[in-house]
């Protein structure tokens, strides 16, 4: 059965209900309409989306030590996110199209982007660390919200080429109050452009609690720009599978848009460089830390009688191999070349950068000499 | 005399101008429980309530847009965008109504608002997070232009900017932020040096070295090298990039007949080439060598790891000082 009619479409704009699958103790609650959408699901495909989430708070956990290190100039934490973002990435076919922020790091772990990647950015030594065409994943954006309208150009351009590729759009609750995510959603909107905008409402933009960007779910703001909105409950990864699945099937029969708001929570600092205990509580923590991801997957697998010891074991060993790859990869990044400074400014030849370019190398030149003539 | 950082006399300042005048407010980003993500603004938000310190959504336009409307009302707002490169999404309410709304309005409409914005590289940050836009706003009628580099004028110059009618981008030198100076709190307005006024920093009679923020001290330290080779370096701190105070960059040149500009950011339209043509002007019959820049690099600013092969250092700067004066550097095979 494929719950895709129109019918139900129009029944999906019900953003005050949190779509829940699995609940925070790992029971199953069925839900006529999303149900079908992650009947495929087997305990193998569940097992997966287990172990692809120990793996990637894994790393994370890794990314912060190094950051704590000194191997890392900053390092933005995803923990507490994974179902969010493990959940929706498993959704996506290969020929889709991701833009992303800079918290994304499990989106672009299922990408198939390395760690060594993923880290250079962080580590200062490189402007961007993957193939965008090759990862099917842009450059992740730090400008707030920028991206949206990324993701909106390229699946209006996929519609008009007949593509049956989606874009995504995942953007934080923050950004939701920048210019450029509404002018997105009245874009795609307009231009019924297959693309999803996924939102992960963590509670917090920095120091400021969403309280501050939205009055009412942000879900709701969909309604306005004429797509249906859905809120999901961002820390069951078999919700946010179903409910992203969705959205991206729908934007690929040619309906258009959809905005999907994930709500999770951010369980760590905004960055290595944040203060969280500035400006909330650790009662805050506490109560999301019984709503953890990983463990009401975990409990749902027991009760679904997987060999927990198995599932455990298996998650260990891959999230063991993607550290030590991490760990790896990190000392095999190379320090960028000074003169590197000038590469890719410019797609063709320009005649004011090569005169910079050959007066700064005359400069470094200098002291060359002088060590040479010192020794 | 107090000594504190560099930021805390801007916090100081700004808690100075809150208690002053009931029509200042602050809004931005994170500034009033976090106090800000440099801490800028920490304490205020408690001192003087949410209504004068807020905390606004996460839209830099918004921000500034709101802030229009408030000078409309005659409140004075001082907002803070986060980092240099998040300025962008407020740059059309910048440019094409706080700058010009004075004008539009021929005369009636007043903007004294002040935009805060850390500025500047060094500290090893991510993208977006070390830029130099002062070009962008120097170059846009209607506003002035403030780059401040020590304590002492962090807590004079962001209450100027307050308390002048017209709109104020102010840029404080972030890597400076920790950088503790003297400073006096009991400062009075009336007693202060005009914001549009360079200082002499360095008294030299060889070349005229001018240069604003997180640089003045290293062409301080470059002068100090100099001395060393007995060459004799006058460190102009420019203080105000618009307007400029051409007087003393003149008066500076006339004496030493070369000048040297030094800033972070690109050489192409910047402040220097503006600052090189302008004295080339005033000042062609003093001059004894054309005008040096020693600037950042045309190019996007790198990662970390390559900053210091962007920003201008102390080697660079006595690179270009050597080349206005004519002895061996980086480019004399060329210049011959
Ligand atoms: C245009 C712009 N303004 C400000 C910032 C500074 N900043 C970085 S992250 C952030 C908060 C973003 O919150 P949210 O969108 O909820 O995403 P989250 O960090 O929670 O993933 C802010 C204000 C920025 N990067 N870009
Ligand atoms: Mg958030």
């Amino acid at each position: 059965m494929t719950p895709s009619d129109r019918e139900a479409t129009g029944l999906l704009t019900r953003p005050d209900d949190l779509v829940r699958l699995l609940d925070a103790t790992g029971r199953r609650h069925a839900n006529p309409e999303f149900d079908p959408w992650v009947a495929d699901v087997d305990v193998d495909a569940l097992v997966d989306l287990h172990r692809e989430m120990v793996v990637v708070r894994r790393l994370d956990a890794e990314a912060t030590a190094l950051q704590r290190q000194g191997e890392l100039a900053l390092w933005p934490p995803l923990a507490g996110q994974e179902a969010a973002q493990i959940g929706s990435a498993r959704a996506l076919h290969d020929d889709d199209f991701v833009f992303s922020s800079y918290r994304e790091h499990a989106i672009a772990w299922l990408r198939g982007v390395r760690p060594d990647e993923l880290l250079s950015v962080w580590r200062g030594a490189a402007a961007s660390g993957w193939d965008p065409y090759e990862k099917r994943m842009a450059i992740p954006n730090i400008i707030i919200g920028a991206q949206s309208l990324h993701a909106v150009g390229w699946a209006m351009g996929a519609k008009w080429e007949a593509s049956s590729a989606a874009s995504i759009a995942y953007f934080g609750d923050g950004a939701t109050s920048e210019g450029d995510v509404n002018e997105a959603l009245v874009f795609a909107s307009s231009f019924d452009a297959p693309v999803v905008f996924f939102c992960q409402n963590n509670g917090w933009a920095i120091s400021e609690p969403v309280g501050l960007q939205s009055k009412q779910p942000l879900a709701r703001r969909a309604d306005g720009f004429g797509m249906p909105g859905i809120r999901v409950d961002g820390n069951d990864v078999l919700a946010v599978l179903a409910v992203t699945r969705w959205a991206l099937d729908r934007a690929r029969r040619g309906e258009g848009p959809a905005f999907i708001e994930a709500v999770t929570y951010r369980m760590g600092p905004h960055t290595t460089a944040d203060d969280p205990k500035r400006y909330r509580t650790d009662d805050d923590l506490a109560e999301w830390r019984e709503r953890d991801p990983i463990t009401r997957l975990h409990a749902f697998l027991a009760a679904s009688g997987a060999d927990m010891e198995a599932v455990d074991a298996d998650a260990k060993a891959a999230a063991d191999r993607a550290a030590a790859e991490l760990r790896a990869g990190i000392t095999a990044i190379p320090d960028p070349e000074p003169m590197s400074v000038f590469d890719h400014v410019y797609a063709e030849p320009n005649s004011h950068l090569e005169r910079q370019r050959d007066r700064y190398a005359r400069y470094l030149a200098m002291f060359d000499e002088s060590a040479e003539g010192a020794r | 005399m107090t000594t504190i950082t560099f930021g805390k006399a801007i916090n100081e300042g700004l808690r100075r101008a809150l208690a002053d005048d009931d029509t200042v407010v602050l809004m931005g980003e994170d500034i009033g429980t976090l106090g800000g993500v440099f801490r800028i603004t920490d304490g205020l938000k408690a001192e003087f309530g949410e209504h004068r310190v807020v905390d606004t959504p996460l839209s830099e336009a918004g921000i500034v847009g709101t802030a229009v409307g408030l000078a409309y009302r005659g409140f004075r707002p001082v907002v803070e965008i986060q980092f240099d490169g998040f300025v962008y999404p407020a740059f059309d309410q910048i440019v094409a109504q706080v700058a010009k709304l004075h004008y539009r309005s021929r005369g009636t409409v007043r903007m004294p608002m002040v935009i805060r914005i850390p500025f500047g590289g060094g500290i090893g940050a991510a993208e977006h997070h070390s830029e130099s836009p002062e070009a962008y706003f120097t170059h846009t009628a209607g506003l002035r232009v403030i780059a401040c580099s020590n304590p002492a004028d962090a807590y004079v110059m962001i209450r100027q900017a307050i308390a002048s009618d017209d709109p104020v981008v102010f840029l404080e030198p972030k890597r400076r932020y920790h950088v503790k100076g003297e400073v006096d709190l009991e400062a009075n307005l009336a007693d202060a040096r005009p914001m549009g006024v360079a200082t002499t920093v360095a008294a030299g009679d060889d070349v005229t070295l001018v240069t604003y923020g997180a640089l003045v001290q290293t062409a301080k330290d470059a002068a100090t090298a100099a001395a060393e080779d007995d060459v004799s370096i006058e460190v102009i701190d420019l203080r105000s990039l618009a307007p400029v105070d051409y007087a003393t960059i003149e008066a500076s040149v006339r004496r030493t007949g070369r000048l040297v500009v030094a800033h972070e950011a690109g050489e192409q339209g910047g402040v220097g080439a503006e600052i090189a043509a302008s004295i080339t002007e005033r000042c062609f019959d003093f001059l004894e060598a054309a005008p040096v820049r020693v600037t950042g690099h045309d190019i996007p600013y790198p990662p970390a790891k390559l900053e210091q092969y962007h920003l201008p250092d102390l080697d660079r700067i006595l690179d270009g000082v050597d080349r206005a004066l004519g002895r061996p550097n980086s480019l004399s095979e060329v210049d011959a």
